[in-house]
């Protein structure tokens, strides 16, 4: 019989194939984080010993930890797929930054409408993300073909009907489809995927003295010397690791001893505040997620 | 091990869905401290229970929910327990939102509907029972809710629960349990309540733990949907797919269908290496002994026993969409991997979801539910639903919105493909046509009433027979008066009439004719259908583009003047909509030009 993550591999597996047997131009949303990590390993599966047939695209904010960025170009390299990266230029050069336009139009111009633009020029119809389900309510609610239409807008009133594993993926030019193969894993899940397949993950993930700041009760990791440090403010090392990875100086850390991945397996399952609670972003005002997702963001 | 049950919660509208799955998640510590204390603080803003904790705001997670305060979409939730992982689907009470409710029990193992003790069995419970067990769900939990409103009255329990026993006989579901519980108090979800001492039976959760839910897939032959033909160089060549049921091991012969073509299995490729068997549920790719002609949507399956093939079926059918699901309308197909052409030939009846009884239909409306013939348009390889669920479920689609209109079940093949091979004959259309030194056309000359149609068509006819061409004229009024005489003007009669005369035009056509049709055919869904019967550059349609205002002031039958007065329904540009065509191959404008000049402009452009 088999185990469920042989269940979740396989259904997930039959996801990735089906969006691209439809899809005109796919291509894969690479964030860099854990999920990311696994969504990868599984397109490589999917089409073993044949690449995967569609590249990587990552939205660089330039506000990503170094040691993500060092990983992604790594596993571009080994992995063998062509990856992309896009930045909204127009919006770096006006000078926007978390702190100076504050986290929700930060986020609005260098995360959605930069994936906007990327998607725009690459022409792509569906395009893979590594959401799940468990993360978020709004992200309970969303299909794993998730239609969207011309502009990349998500109007979760008139989701298409998604009976069995029978995806309608009819589109005219301009509409797009997301694909979310992970959306019935748990973060457990994915950590025990992460443990049996052996796949490389951000070292962040893992605790270890770590420069940062407490910033309104959350552990912040001063990263590069651009963090602005209010008065009263002086960093101080503590071993830290991150449950999930963003901008960094959105994304906080947690305080942990955990260095091997059977100890993040057992903090995970013992943890007692969702993964996302160390997301900022995510508590710009109830039901800030679901606002994001109509304007485009994953 | 730990296995995984999929349920789903359904039930009539504020019979507290959203409440109880909130309450066993909480129950069973599965929900975390910060979304504890954002619930705590939603609760206060758009909670229904005061100052309390509101637990159905944990499920609906869309702002519109929250406002409404009701259900909309289907959510997903996965919790765990020492003994089973479960993921819930939270499906919408409200009859409106009855397809995001099938989507949730498509995929379930386990029903658990609720009921509310103070008002019993409802419509909405009939509905989605007849919903779940239509979806093939077999195992039903009636939850007999807000029994702390009844004062956890024993009689009133056992009054519902043998009305709902009643319902459940028609419905051939494998186990039905009923368990009173209060998701509001928290009593007898996760154990035992002191307020009931007269019931035996086991609590909500400990009952889902204990479910046993076998699928049978395995002991069945093997089959498997091509998804993806892998071909990375000319060395190999593999079909990836989920087997579908049974099991496979190498060395096993098979054949693929619909080809027919029979093989033997030579390796099942996986990440970085092969293995030697796959079960129902393994995504895997499989490489043959021989090079095969197959692609995606042809069956892989045992050649002991091969799966059938059929381009004629009874279904179960849900409507899904506000568009109704038309007879003679050709919609697309998805079934498993294959897409194709099918077309509703008969609604045999539609279901009272509310007794069960079979009432006589025309169309099926939103979130009916029917028993229909339906014709594909090529022989697809299939399983019913009730024996394989992902080779006999499809999605009905339409051509021109991509709205998915309608779910369905396959029951069983009408006839056998394998029985009504096409006739080959010695002569074809191509000898035909040879002998009269033509090439043989459809003309569809499409436009309101009164456009001049049958003027031009007449003079087109005339001009084609002076150069000696083999012609026939088909006239809307004229088939009326025949062939299709049993036809009236509802949408769905009308639909039948064009695809009448689509199909004699493709006889004339094999017959080597220029086929002039004359029909208002006001629908772009039949025109295309029409065109898809012809060989590419054998169809031209010819939109006779006059303005409604000039058609009106001909009025040559006096039709217009009797539709303004009530006295004529359905009537098209008056009560019944024209859709004009996107890409005719030409377009006339009768207004302004003579017949004479119409026709002189087909001529040029066509026929030559």
């Amino acid at each position: 019989m088999n185990s469920h993550l042989d269940n979740l591999e396989s259904e997930s597996i039959e996801i990735i194939r089906e969006a691209v047997a439809t899809a005109g131009k796919p291509v894969m949303l690479y964030s860099i984080g854990k999920d990311s990590s696994v969504m990868l390993h599984l397109a490589r599966k999917a089409f073993w010993p044949a690449p995967p047939p569609f590249p990587l695209l990552h939205i660089d904010t330039t506000w990503k930890f170094r040691e993500m960025i060092a990983f992604r170009d790594r596993m571009a390299k080994e992995s063998g797929f062509r990856l992309f990266v896009h930045t909204n230029q127009q919006a770096r050069s006006n000078g926007v930054t978390p702190f100076t336009h504050g986290s929700e139009v930060y986020t609005d111009l260098m995360k959605t409408a930069a994936l906007r633009q990327a998607l725009d020029d690459g022409g792509y119809d569906m395009i893979f993300g590594g959401a799940r389900r468990d993360e978020e309510k709004s992200r309970a609610k969303e299909r794993i073909f998730s239609y969207r239409a011309a502009g990349h807008q998500w109007d979760p009133k008139a989701q298409r009907p998604e009976l069995w594993n029978l995806y309608n993926t009819r589109l005219v030019v301009g509409e797009t489809i997301r694909v979310f193969p992970l959306s019935n894993w748990t973060e457990s899940d994915i950590w025990q995927y992460i443990e049996r397949e052996q796949i490389p993950i951000v070292p962040l993930y893992f605790a270890a003295p770590r420069p940062v700041v407490r910033r309104a009760g959350q552990w912040i990791m001063v990263d590069d010397d651009r963090l602005p440090l209010n008065a009263g403010e002086t960093p101080e090392i503590r071993m830290v690791r991150f449950r999930t990875l963003g901008c960094y100086p959105l994304t906080a850390a947690v305080e942990s001893t955990a260095t091997t991945l059977a100890e993040i397996i057992d903090e995970t399952l013992a943890a007692r505040s969702s993964e996302r609670q160390g997301r900022l972003i995510d508590h710009d005002g109830a039901g800030s997620m679901e606002r994001k997702k109509r304007e485009g963001y994953f | 091990m730990q296995d995984t049950l999929r349920f789903i919660t359904c039930g009539s509208v504020d019979d507290g869905k959203s409440t109880l799955i909130g309450r066993l998640l909480f129950e069973s510590k599965n929900i975390f401290d910060d979304q504890l204390s954002a619930l705590t603080k939603d609760s206060t803003r758009y909670g229904t229970q005061g100052e309390a904790v509101d637990f159905a705001l944990l499920m609906d997670g869309l702002q519109a929910e929250r406002e409404q305060r009701i259900t909309i979409d289907v959510a997903y939730r996965f919790f765990a327990t020492p003994r089973r992982r479960f993921v819930v689907a939270d499906t919408p009470g409200h009859e409106q939102y009855t397809r995001n409710m099938a989507t949730g029990a498509s995929t379930a193992d386990v029903a658990v509907l609720l009921v509310d003790a103070r008002k019993g069995v409802l419509t909405q419970t009939r509905r989605h029972s007849r919903i779940v067990s239509m979806l093939g769900v077999r195992h039903v939990v009636v939850a007999i809710n807000k029994m702390d409103l009844v004062n956890w009255d024993e009689a009133v329990f056992s009054q519902i629960a043998a009305d709902y026993q009643l319902l459940a006989n028609t419905l051939g579901f494998a186990t039905v349990q009923t368990i009173p519980v209060s998701a509001l108090t928290g009593d007898n979800i996760t154990q035992g309540s002191a307020a009931i001492p007269w019931y035996t039976g086991p609590a909500l959760l400990p009952c889902l733990e204990a479910l046993e839910v076998t699928t049978p897939s395995d002991s069945l032959p093997f089959r498997m949907a091509v998804q993806w033909v892998n071909r990375p160089d000319p060395d190999f060549r593999g079909y990836c797919g989920r087997v579908a049921s049974g099991v496979i091991k190498t060395g096993d012969a098979v054949c693929v269908m619909p080809q027919g073509t029979e093989t033997q299995l030579k390796s099942i490729v996986v990440w970085q290496g092969e293995r030697s068997a796959a079960a129902a549920g393994d995504a895997v790719t499989l490489c043959f002994d021989s090079d095969i002609d197959a692609g995606r949507g042809d069956v892989v399956a045992s050649a002991v026993n091969p799966v059938e093939l059929s381009d004629q079926f009874e279904a179960h059918v849900l409507c899904l969409s506000a568009q109704h699901l038309i007879a003679g309308r050709p919609y697309l197909i998805k079934l498993h991997t294959c897409q194709a052409s099918a077309t509703i030939t008969a609604i045999k009846h539609r279901i009272d979801v509310d007794h069960g009884v079979r009432l006589a239909a025309k169309t099926l409306e939103l979130n009916d539910i029917g028993v229909v013939n339906l014709s594909v348009d090529r022989a697809l390889p299939f399983e019913p639903y009730g024996r394989v669920k992902s080779l006999g479920a499809f999605i009905l689609i339409d051509r021109l919105t991509n709205e998915t209109i309608g779910a369905g079940m396959i029951d069983f093949a009408l006839r056998r493909a394998a029985n009504l091979r096409w006739q080959a004959l010695d002569l074809d259309k191509v000898a035909r046509a040879g002998l009269k030194l033509q090439k043989p056309h459809c003309v569809w000359l499409t436009g309101l009433s009164g456009s001049g149609k049958s003027t031009i068509a007449n003079l087109l006819e005339k001009r084609l027979f002076a150069a000696g061409r083999h012609t026939y004229v088909l006239d809307g009024d004229n088939i009326r008066h025949g062939l299709n005489r049993d036809l009236g003007f509802t949408e769905a009669d009308r639909i039948e009439n064009i695809r009448r005369v689509a199909e004699v035009a493709k006889l004339m056509v094999d017959a080597g004719l220029i086929v002039i049709v004359s029909f208002i055919s006001p629908f772009r869904a039949e025109r295309d259908y029409a065109r898809s019967l012809f060989q590419t550059g054998e169809f031209f349609e010819v939109f006779v583009d006059t303005p409604l205002a000039e058609c009106e002031r001909r009025d040559p039958k006096g039709l217009y003047a009797k539709a303004r007065r009530g006295s004529l329904k359905n009537f098209t540009g008056i009560d019944s909509p024209y859709e004009p065509p996107d890409t005719p191959e030409l377009r006339l404008h009768a207004a302004v030009d003579s017949a004479e000049n119409c026709v002189k402009k087909i001529l040029n452009a066509f026929l030559p």
